[in-house]
């Protein structure tokens, strides 16, 4: 009757009781520390994030969608922040912010739905890995309560592998009775499948301070530190975001595309209080946009693009890029950012170093078959 | 163990080829026959979708308001912008509505199940106004009359369609060597005129060919361009016909010459090159094997098997995509009447599920379109093109399962205080109801817990 048992546990935690179990041996030093992964679905426009306003080309190609040097935030000489991120910008100049522009997974064609397979999967290419490497991230770490949580009701697909992970996300309906959840904990007990879904559902409920469940960036930000701030909460967290694909109308809709990010960075932050020490948020999309703006006010889809790495223990206040230029001969195929720089050495780095793995372990079993490299190094201290 | 579950013919009848049973109808009696009979009846149009109206006429008064609004002063403006914002809400609400109330009501099951498939397939995402105004339209106009067609008709009434034509940036592509962009040099406006290769894309690899199927950037730039000229008709148009939610070919802004698209090379003018690159790309093998693949996955399993695909596909291309043909076939497969469901419900059929099983033909004190927002599903919403994702890992998750909780438990709240839960499990899954769903039913403290107990069970969840 082990899962009875647990499942009062849980059911005490949610109704709101602060009940801590002896048993649970606290994360040790290790795991302290935290990984947050927020997907930007759409192919968001790296180059209108990070701006290259010192690059001719930039300003003939974008037309009227290049953003004006004059107010943006000027990282250095080269590259400009879009003027949406201005908590982003803060974390610059206090060195909590790193930019890594020209950079992209291994995929170089340009469908949504294959770039963000391959970019959650981890594979060479689209549908050759069946789990996502978050998963496989969580199985790295050493084996506690809570390891891994997906800011959404499903789980996406970089979380998604053997190691157990669960998913919260604020719900609006009537929360239906304490004596209805044990009951269906029973309901489930012989089924394989559904289960171990309603054990984890159950412990996330126990862990989730439902007083600001919210969907507005900030409440999300804000939920997500509620969870990732607990010393027994989880250590691995993704959030989704989506409207990335500005095809059309794009200066409005990147400008709250990114004031959205910025708002849900900007809670998290302030959420997790000292824990934002020991936290690494890592931002990435499966591709970019294309150069030239297209005939819609938009953009169509490109390749190489921008990440962005902050946290408390980030070596921030750099763009690390190999820029490619933005002049005719130096695009890819003749219309996108070139890339110069491995997406997913970028996240084996970022993983490894917040989290104090072993770099090529991690890159080995993140990203398997993928060659490794020196290059990204010396991120978080 | 999920192999506790076996099911009946009967039952999948009802759950795997339809919305569910209802406890005032008796299970078939030939189950087989029960599904293949409503391909050759699709009744008259529902009875929810009197009250609704044409793409033509919503969007002819959207566009009329956001005219009078340009010309208001600035505070009227947000207060008038806020209020037009909230009739499309309130617009899009009821024609979700009028959805499930079609899905209540109806007799023929499977038939809606195909519309939720192929409106599905060919997503519109009600992220711009216009498109969440025309998104129950949109499948009314284009989806509806078609699923018991051809494919390539559904394919030409889909791209035709305004709400698709909004939706992936289709208006405004202009040709950059077309009359209109030569006008604009000669004028020397700074706007930039051009192409938007964003319908091209999706129209090959989500509703005709698929992912790496073979196609390459320039034959999706080359189908862009060969798309230029696509469009709606604006508001006061001296041109007869030309109204707001009504295609439009646009001469003009057409790129003019010859494409070569897929080894092919298409030199029809105007409106009918792109037609034609429709029509080659409708009975394409690869457009064969991706419909196949995705009706498999949809009734039979999530990771289909090949040969269960290649029976569908291969009707597909000897019946040059007859609809009817495909869907005889599918029915036809011993492997979608094994006896372990292998499917889970996506959110919307267990939503209608839930209720028919209740035995609701109306939707008194429930609220459709914001109940699925919660359960993950926002109706014509999925935010890609792509549509909703068709497998259990997408909608068999921690949180996903309470919110079906929350749901049953209002849902049950809301059902009359006589019906025995016990006795409706026994009715609702004929022959297939498992001992611990039976059990924890009769183990309940009141009728609404028993009721909101089989609402969520293994069997119900699943199909």
């Amino acid at each position: 009757m082990i899962h009875r048992r647990q499942f009062l546990r849980f059911a005490a935690l949610g109704a709101g009781a602060m009940l801590v179990s002896p048993g649970i041996v606290f994360a040790n030093v290790e795991t302290e520390r935290r990984f947050v992964f927020i997907i930007q679905r759409g192919a968001a426009d790296g180059l209108n994030t990070v701006i290259p306003y010192n690059d001719s080309a930039y300003r003939t190609l974008r037309s009227e969608l290049a953003i004006d040097p004059s107010t943006a935030l000027k990282l250095d000489g080269t590259f400009a922040l879009h003027p949406s991120l201005g908590e982003i910008s803060r974390l610059y100049t206090e060195k909590q912010a790193l930019f890594v522009h020209a950079v992209a997974s291994p995929y170089r064609e340009r469908s949504h739905f294959d770039g963000q397979n391959v970019l959650e999967t981890g594979g060479s290419g689209p549908y050759q890995v069946k789990d996502g490497w978050l998963n496989r991230l969580v199985g790295l770490l050493p084996k506690s309560r809570a390891e891994a949580i997906a800011f959404a009701p499903t789980i996406p697909l970089a979380l998604r592998g053997p190691a157990e992970v669960t998913s919260y996300a604020p719900s609006e309906l009537p929360e239906a009775p304490d004596d209805l959840l044990m009951r269906v904990g029973h309901l489930y007990e012989a089924d394989a499948k559904l289960h171990p879904l309603w054990s984890a559902a159950m412990e996330a409920r126990g862990l989730a301070d439902r007083a600001q469940a919210q969907r507005d960036p900030a409440s999300i930000g804000r939920t997500a530190a509620s969870f990732l701030g607990r010393a027994d909460g989880p250590r691995i967290a993704m959030i989704e975001t989506g409207g990335w694909d500005t095809h059309s109308a794009q200066n409005n809709r990147l400008a709250n595309q990114l004031k959205a990010l910025d708002t849900m960075v900007g809670a998290l932050r302030d959420g997790l209080g000292d824990v934002w020490q020991q936290t690494t948020v890592l931002v990435a999309t499966e591709f970019g946009r294309t150069v030239a703006a297209n005939g819609t006010g938009g953009t169509d889809h490109g390749t190489a693009s921008a990440a962005i790495v902050l946290g408390g223990a980030v070596r921030g206040g750099r763009v690390l890029t190999d820029w490619p230029g933005l002049d005719q001969r130096s695009l890819y195929e003749g219309r996108d950012l070139k890339p110069t720089l491995d997406l997913d050495q970028l996240i084996a780095a970022v993983a490894a170093e917040s989290l104090r793995l072993d770099p090529e372990l991690a890159m080995r079993t993140l990203f398997p078959g993928r060659p490794s490299s020196q290059f990204f190094h010396g991120l978080i201290g | 163990m999920v192999g506790k579950t076996t099911v009946t013919a009967a039952t999948i009848a009802l759950d795997r080829f339809g919305l569910g049973a209802r406890p005032d109808e008796a299970p078939p009696a030939d189950p087989k026959r029960s599904v293949l009979d409503q391909i050759e009846r699709l009744g008259a149009k529902p009875a929810a979708f009197d009250t609704t109206r044409s793409s033509p006429e919503i969007a002819t008064q959207y566009a009329a308001e956001l005219q009078k609004l340009l010309g208001s002063d600035k505070a009227d403006n947000l207060e008038a912008r806020k209020a037009l914002r909230e009739e499309i809400q309130a617009l899009y609400r009821a024609e979700v509505e009028a959805r499930a109330l079609a899905a209540l009501d109806t007799n023929t099951p499977f038939m809606e199940r195909l519309v939720y498939f192929w409106s599905n397939h060919f997503a519109v995402s009600a992220n711009k106004p216009r498109v969440t105004a025309l998104a129950g339209a949109f499948e009314r106009e284009a989806i509806r009359p078609f699923v018991l067609g051809r494919f390539n008709d559904m394919l030409l009434a889909v791209e035709h369609h305004p709400a698709m034509l909004f939706f992936l940036d289709r208006v405004g592509s202009i040709g950059p060597n077309s009359q209109a962009a030569q006008r604009a040099e000669a004028g020397d406006t700074r706007r930039k005129l051009g192409i938007n290769e964003n319908l091209a894309r999706e129209i090959m690899e989500l509703h005709t060919l698929g992912a790496r199927s073979g196609y390459n950037q320039s034959d999706v730039t080359e189908f862009a361009l060969a798309l230029t000229g696509w469009s709606t008709g604006r508001i006061g148009e001296a041109v007869p016909n030309h109204a707001p939610g009504v295609f439009v070919f646009r001469p003009a802004l057409h790129e003019p010459g010859s494409r070569r698209i897929l080894g092919k090379t298409y030199s029809q003018p105007g409106e009918g090159q792109a037609e034609s690159v429709l029509q080659d790309l409708a009975t394409h093998p690869a457009t064969a094997n991706h419909i196949g693949t995705k009706l498999a996955r949809h009734f039979v399993a999530d990771t289909p098997l090949q040969p269960v695909v290649e029976r569908l596909s291969t009707t597909f291309s000897d019946t040059g995509g007859d609809l009817p043909s495909v869907y005889r076939a599918l029915i036809d497969l011993p492997e979608a009447w094994t006896s372990q469901p292998a499917k889970f419900k996506t959110p919307w059929d267990w939503t209608i599920s839930a209720l028919r099983g209740i035995g609701r033909r109306d939707l008194d004190g429930i609220n459709v379109a914001p109940l699925l927002n919660q359960l993950g599903q926002p109706v014509w919403r999925p935010g890609s093109p792509a549509g909703y994702d068709d497998t259990a890992a997408s909608w068999a998750a921690p949180d996903a399962l309470v919110r079906r909780v929350e749901v049953a438990e209002r849902i049950a709240a809301t059902s009359p205080s006589d019906v025995d839960p016990r006795e409706l499990a026994r009715k609702l899954f004929p022959d297939s109801l498992s001992e611990p769903t039976a059990g924890e039913i009769d183990r309940a403290d009141s009728a609404r817990t028993g009721l909101a107990l089989l609402l969520v069970s293994p069997e119900f969840q699943r199909r």
